[in-house]
């Protein structure tokens, strides 16, 4: 039993921090390591109030909650035709009429920022929960199971891992990408075994618990273990985890974008928008690169700065894969 | 460590046994029919069936993978109907300059990296390492391609100091002549890695300065240089073993991307280009050594980090 639990923090893809390969001592568990509290504060309350300490979180949440505000509201505040180009007007520099000016099809590109915001944000928040849910399922699974499953199917992760993620996705892309619901579902598809590890490694620590081998003592199934005991307890992992999902996911959506393979015209997310920036630049279009590109890198940077910040106040000394 | 590392060896083995399972497995899902894809669209049934007959596509699966893992253990990667070509000679003629590219920009991303690392850790929290820090989280946000295009547009378009396309020289030495136009691509790649690596350096320097050694060799009297690069460099540079044998798929996400966007004939392009083909034996072969590569990289640094660190060996 020892031995597995080292063995599940072996195998973390990345070690950020401080604790560097074999010789590390382990992960700190959430629950024992903090100092005794007299008053009775949950988890919770504290890891939210730790939370809304965080600077940089609370911009991260204003950042994205302006582009959510922006990409589903502004297009009712905001009046642009997005079902068909004016070829007439095409790549017209920002001025009266286009604030941001139009791309090469005529289509007005403030307006056009915002369907395709739309459309970044929906993939990046699918993709993120398709992966954390199967991969929690498989990691709880094999983790409270053990054995020779739990071997097999953590080599199974250990080749699915070890096939570079951007070349397979973009493979399978290549017959099913096009909609907002298939590009999740491409995403998510390959994503999950960061998550199944993670609370593989959880349940590995939560199972020898006296909670756990209670609720066995008083009769508790294995889905009710699972679903009842251990996945609450894996919880905070999960949600740090899923913040960072969709960072990753948007960037993975705008790659799939600009290489051509992201939403079919004239269906468009911020990825596609960036697949003819190099051309855009040359012609001195600026106005169709920038805009994109930085509302891009913002709401990535914000994903970023809410999962850094949920990470430090659940205190989980959790790996960015 | 000796058990250790044979037991890490068979592990690997497994992992790149399934690898090639997976690749077949979504060859043979997403192009089964390979007779329809090279006679096309208006050949008659009979002729597909013929042809996927004498290529023995319509073997059982199971036999036909056993075949397609006999040719692999003969260096043989299949054919691009696409190409007229055999997938190794394909590869072959990319590799080299993928090779380059990535070699350099490797080595070059390391080396800045690590004296930044312990920079920033012995500068911590004053305005150099924010700064740094700050840089790496936004490049880290960042898709790899935006910076490319930032540096097209300062470089190549305003300042116009750099060509905005790589060199499209055929030979390796051709492209080594050519620096002026491998700058920006190579600059780009660089940039990234660092944000990354420099961002592991710097934590890895942290917790070495907060040990025992280090005090030690201060209250010794050893002047801060000696500290730094006699003791603190030795020890925290361990990490990076590990982390650059698990940069493998990362090299090749970015050779993809910074290949397409500067129009670089490497293996990242060959790869975009048969993505655009249908090319599946080249994009799967491509796959196959791109998964086998992770997991020797990952071996590799096992067996690395075993030989450079005592603490690893005598566990």
């Amino acid at each position: 039993m020892e031995e597995r639990e080292t063995e599940g923090v072996e195998e973390s893809p990345l070690n950020l921090g401080g604790g560097i390969g074999p010789f590390e001592p382990g992960i700190t568990d959430p629950l024992d390591g903090g100092e005794v509290d007299d008053t009775v504060t949950s988890g919770w309350r504290l890891a939210v109030r730790s939370f809304a300490e965080n600077k940089l979180a609370i911009v991260g949440l204003g950042i994205l909650i302006f582009f959510v505000l922006f990409c589903y509201v502004g297009p009712h505040v905001y009046h642009s035709n997005q079902i068909s180009g004016n070829v007439l007007n095409s790549d017209l520099p920002p001025g009266s009429g286009h604030p941001l000016g139009t791309d090469n099809n005529g289509y007005d590109e403030l307006g056009r920022l915002m369907v395709g915001g739309q459309a970044a944000l929906e993939i990046g928040f699918f993709a993120a929960i398709i992966a954390t849910v199967i991969g929690s399922l498989y990691g709880a699974i094999s983790g409270l199971i053990g054995g020779l499953l739990d071997g097999v199917m953590m080599r199974i992760v250990d080749v699915i891992l070890s096939i570079p993620y951007l070349l397979i996705v973009l493979i399978v892309a290549t017959r099913y990408s096009g909609t907002v619901l298939s590009l999740s579902l491409i995403l998510g598809l390959f994503a999950w075994l960061v998550p199944a590890r993670l609370i593989r490694g959880e349940v590995l620590s939560l199972r020898v618990r006296d909670f756990v081998s209670a609720a066995k003592v008083m009769g508790s199934g294995r889905t009710r273990l699972i679903f009842r005991h251990l996945l609450p307890n894996a919880l905070s992992v999960v949600i740090v985890n899923i913040t960072f999902q969709v960072a990753d996911a948007i960037i993975a959506i705008a790659l799939l974008g600009f290489l051509g393979f992201g939403l079919q015209y004239p269906h468009v997310d911020w990825g596609d928008m960036l697949s003819t920036a190099n051309t855009a630049l040359g012609n001195g279009y600026w106005w169709l690169v920038y805009p994109v590109g930085i509302s891009l890198i913002l709401v990535v940077m914000a994903c970023n700065f809410i999962g850094n910040a949920l990470r430090d106040s659940v205190d989980v000394r959790l790996r960015r894969r | 460590m000796a058990g250790y590392l044979f037991r890490r060896f068979v592990t690997s083995l497994v992992v790149v046994l399934g690898i090639s399972m997976v690749a077949f497995a979504m060859l043979h899902l997403i192009s089964s029919s390979p007779g329809r894809a090279v006679l096309g669209l208006h050949a008659s049934p009979k002729a597909v069936a013929a042809f996927n007959k004498a290529n023995g596509y319509d073997d059982p699966i199971v036999i036909q993978y056993w075949h397609y893992l006999l040719q692999l253990l003969h260096g043989n990667l299949g054919y691009s109907y696409k190409l007229n070509q055999p997938v190794t000679s394909v590869l072959g003629e990319n590799v080299l300059r993928s090779l380059y590219l990535s070699g350099v920009s490797l080595v070059l991303a390391i080396l800045i990296a690590i004296p930044l690392g312990i920079y920033q850790a012995v500068r911590r929290n004053h305005l150099g390492d924010y700064i740094v820090t700050s840089g790496a989280f936004t490049l880290y946000s960042m898709p790899s391609f935006f910076l490319g295009l930032l540096l097209i547009q300062a470089f190549a378009l305003s300042l116009k100091i750099f060509p905005p396309e790589a060199s499209q020289s055929v030979s390796v030495i051709g492209v080594i002549e050519d620096p002026r136009a491998m700058f920006l691509p190579i600059l780009n790649l660089v940039a990234i890695q660092v944000a990354g690596y420099s961002q592991y350096m710097r934590s890895s320097a942290l917790d070495g300065l907060g040990q025992d050694y280090i005090r030690l060799a201060r209250a010794k009297g050893l002047s801060q240089k000696a500290v730094l690069t006699g003791h603190l460099l030795r020890n925290s540079i361990l990490p990076m073993i590990t982390l650059i044998g698990l940069s493998v798929p990362a090299l090749l996400a970015g050779n993809l991307l910074i290949e397409t966007l500067f129009n670089y004939p490497g293996l990242g392009l060959m790869f975009y280009n048969a993505l655009q083909n249908e090319d599946y034996p080249i994009l799967l072969s491509y796959t196959l050594i791109a998964g086998v590569l992770t997991v020797a990289g990952n071996f590799i640094a096992d067996v690395a980090i075993t030989i450079a660190d005592p603490r690893v060996r005598l566990s």
